[in-house]
């Protein structure tokens, strides 16, 4: 890829390249793709440490308290799952830690830094990125350019280098396709590359914004209800790509509805109910915990508290 | 949405013949594309000299200044292409820039003006220098709109640029200012090659100039900047949360759009050689908007062509008389009709190494699925 000679073209592009390797030049092939979606990995430095932090949120529209002081913390390549019934405040919170809303009081900290007041693209550039519930791709860029725009989040190239042509310009181009191009095999959609983003099918496009967020190189990747409807199958194909995410050294936020999936892949789950938090802790635990069970289930008119 | 439904048939048949030669266009090596736009180039050099004869809008309107009036409109579409085609920005006040441009040809060439001359030539830079800084003056504190309230602001500034024009006593209203200045260079018999009753010169001048602007253009466009914009016309928040710097990027887009604005209109006085307050009304910017809009928002060819047939149409039927503007009027309608994401569709290439990604990823090396409208509205308010 750094050659500036063109490669020939292959028919079917590197999917079929993939299928016609030995399973040691696959191996090798899987081994340079990890390493250009995560060139920089910080999990073997202090995992299990706090990253991000949310403390003792409060945000009110109006009379309404949509988040009410809510306080949980973020550790360095854990799963996190935030689940709670509809309304419960999810994507609201999910909001505030990316600066599209401001807290009323309380603040949000990424290790130890306040977000404050900072701007929405400064909050990404300090590595925290997200997907969205209803899916916001650039739909008239192709999958690829869509891609790249995540990458050109660490890139400096402006109008008067890019008019010239500088070098830097040159450099940055060169590593844009190549990360970009990384990320697609990496999320499984490389076979439409060049298809623009509003003519994929409904589960690239969900792959797509994944792998959108994941290049602007995030410390924390905020995934919004990433399953929204996928059959069974995909589901169990997503929960992979998660774990192969926060293996490859990231730290995941997953808000989800389905239950198996969130069980299945979290380290650790919070959940909320009409903006406060009701439980936190391991999967095994939440799923016992009474007043999880009474918030998804209800509690009988005579029923325990 | 629903006129391309209906139209859908028809498109297709149409398309088809279209996309094979894109695709064959595409599949063609990059120097061989440059030795396959060459004789298009030259023969659009040679256009005014040829003058063919079922083209041709003599004897009503001379044929090469009509010809350079449709290279300007050509250079001011390419310029409002980048604010509202790539950029997404409704500018409805193009006209200002345009008319800032003219003045400052003609504040610093003209005998009727009190400034220091300068050479004509001189001023196109400095045209392009004193619309960018009004661009950015426009832009710091109204690019927080977005959509249709943007629109009106950008109107405002249209309308607030012509009447200051008539205000200001320095530049001298109706009166306006003569003897606007031209290129060096006479010819055998001491008269300057860049005359007001030629226009051939002027032509050739428009041409390269519009050339180097598309190279510069294009150099954005294939950069962090061009995907920058694309991304904030298609979803501003989602472009921002992705790390864009929305309001850095529209504020350059803004100010480079300004800046051909003003070079298009220090272009125009030059050949006319007479400016006043007149012509900057609010119609030249719907008329400039109507020309990126036609061609193709978002394609630089297709708003080179759009503004080609706004400039060149009632020139050609002029000898209508009035009527003339039945017959554009006609053309527009039906065209909207039958195309109505323009002559063109959007279509940007975002990726300087673009070609060579696409070929190992997919085998080949473009984006080859059909194009379609933009989705005009995206929903004011912040």
């Amino acid at each position: 890829m750094s050659e500036d000679t063109e490669v020939p073209p292959v028919e079917g592009g590197i999917v079929a390249e993939v299928a016609h390797m030995t399973e040691q030049q696959l191996a090798e092939h899987e081994a340079k793709v990890a390493e250009a979606v995560a060139p920089d990995r910080r999990i073997g430095v202090a995992i299990g440490q706090t990253l991000l932090e949310v403390s003792d949120v409060t945000l009110r529209f109006g009379g309404l308290v949509a988040l009410d002081s809510v306080s949980f913390g973020i550790k360095r390549g854990e799963i996190l799952g935030l689940i709670g019934p509809n309304g419960a405040g999810k994507t609201t919170c999910f909001n505030v830690m990316t600066g599209v809303y401001r807290p009323t009081s309380g603040q949000v900290l990424l290790e130890g830094n306040p977000l404050g007041r900072r701007q929405r693209y400064q909050i990404t550039k300090l590595g925290l990125a997200r997907t969205f519930q209803n899916i916001r791709l650039f739909g008239e860029m192709t999958a690829l350019e869509n891609v790249v725009v995540g990458v050109d989040a660490r890139h400096k190239t402006s109008v008067p280098g890019a008019l010239i042509r500088s070098p830097r310009h040159f450099r940055e181009e060169r590593e844009v396709v190549e990360r970009a191009s990384a990320l697609l095999e990496f999320v499984g959609i490389a076979d439409r590359a060049a298809d623009k983003a509003r003519n994929l099918p409904y589960g690239y496009q969900r792959r797509l914004e994944i792998a959108r967020a994941l290049a602007t190189e995030p410390k924390l990747l905020c995934l919004d209800e990433p399953a929204a409807g996928f059959n069974p199958a995909e589901k169990a194909e997503l929960m992979e790509l998660i774990r192969k995410i926060r293996d490859d050294g990231y730290t995941v936020l997953l808000i989800e509805h389905d239950m198996r999936l969130v069980m299945g892949v979290t380290d650790r789950i919070v959940v909320l109910e009409f903006g406060k938090k009701i439980a936190d802790g391991m999967p095994a635990e939440i799923r016992e915990n009474p007043a999880v069970i009474a918030a998804y289930l209800g509690v009988p008119d005579d029923g325990v508290a | 949405m629903t006129a391309q439904t209906q139209t859908e048939p028809v498109r297709q048949h149409q398309e088809s013949s279209i996309r094979r030669f894109r695709n064959w266009w595409n599949s063609l090596p990059r120097p061989q594309q440059w030795v396959g736009v060459l004789p298009i180039v030259v023969l659009i050099y040679l256009l005014p000299v040829l003058n063919p004869p079922g083209l041709t809008t003599e004897p009503n309107v001379n044929f090469p200044i009509s010809m350079y009036h449709a290279a300007v409109l050509v250079l001011v579409a390419i310029g409002l292409n980048v604010v509202v085609g790539q950029a997404g920005l409704l500018d409805l006040g193009y006209v200002g820039f345009y008319a800032i441009g003219a003045y400052v040809a003609a504040l610093f060439t003209s005998k009727d003006s009190m400034l220091h001359k300068l050479p004509y030539l001189a001023t196109l830079p400095l045209a392009m220098v004193v619309t960018m800084f009004f661009g950015l003056i426009l832009g710091t504190p109204t690019l927080r709109l977005r959509g249709d309230y943007l629109a009106i602001v950008t109107l405002g500034f249209g309308e607030i640029v012509r009447l200051l024009a008539t205000i200001i006593p320095a530049l001298r209203g109706t009166v306006g200012f003569s003897g606007i200045g031209h290129p060096p260079g006479t010819q055998a018999d001491g008269q300057p090659i860049f005359s007001v009753s030629n226009g051939t010169p002027w032509y050739w001048l428009a041409v390269t100039i519009i050339i180097v602007i598309l190279l510069f253009v294009g150099n954005l466009e294939r950069s962090r900047v061009g995907r920058a914009w694309v991304a904030i016309r298609e979803d501003e928040d989602a472009a921002q949360m992705m790390g864009v710097p929305t309001f850095t990027f529209k504020l350059w887009a803004f100010a480079i759009g300004a800046a051909i604005g003003g070079l298009s209109g220090a272009l125009f006085a030059g050949q006319n050689g007479f400016q006043n307050n007149q012509d900057f009304g609010v119609n030249f910017s719907v008329l400039y908007l109507c020309a990126v809009i036609l061609g193709g928002s978002g394609n630089k060819v297709g708003v080179m062509i759009g503004a080609f047939i706004v400039s060149y149409i009632p020139d050609r039927f002029n000898f209508l008389g009035s009527q003339k503007y039945l017959v554009f009027g006609v053309a527009l309608i039906v065209l909207m009709i039958f195309r109505p994401q323009g002559l063109l569709g959007a279509r940007q290439r975002l990726l300087a190494r673009g070609r060579t990604a696409y070929l190992r990823l997919v085998g080949k090396p473009e984006q080859l699925s059909s194009d379609s409208a933009l989705t005009p509205e995206k929903g004011g308010g912040a």
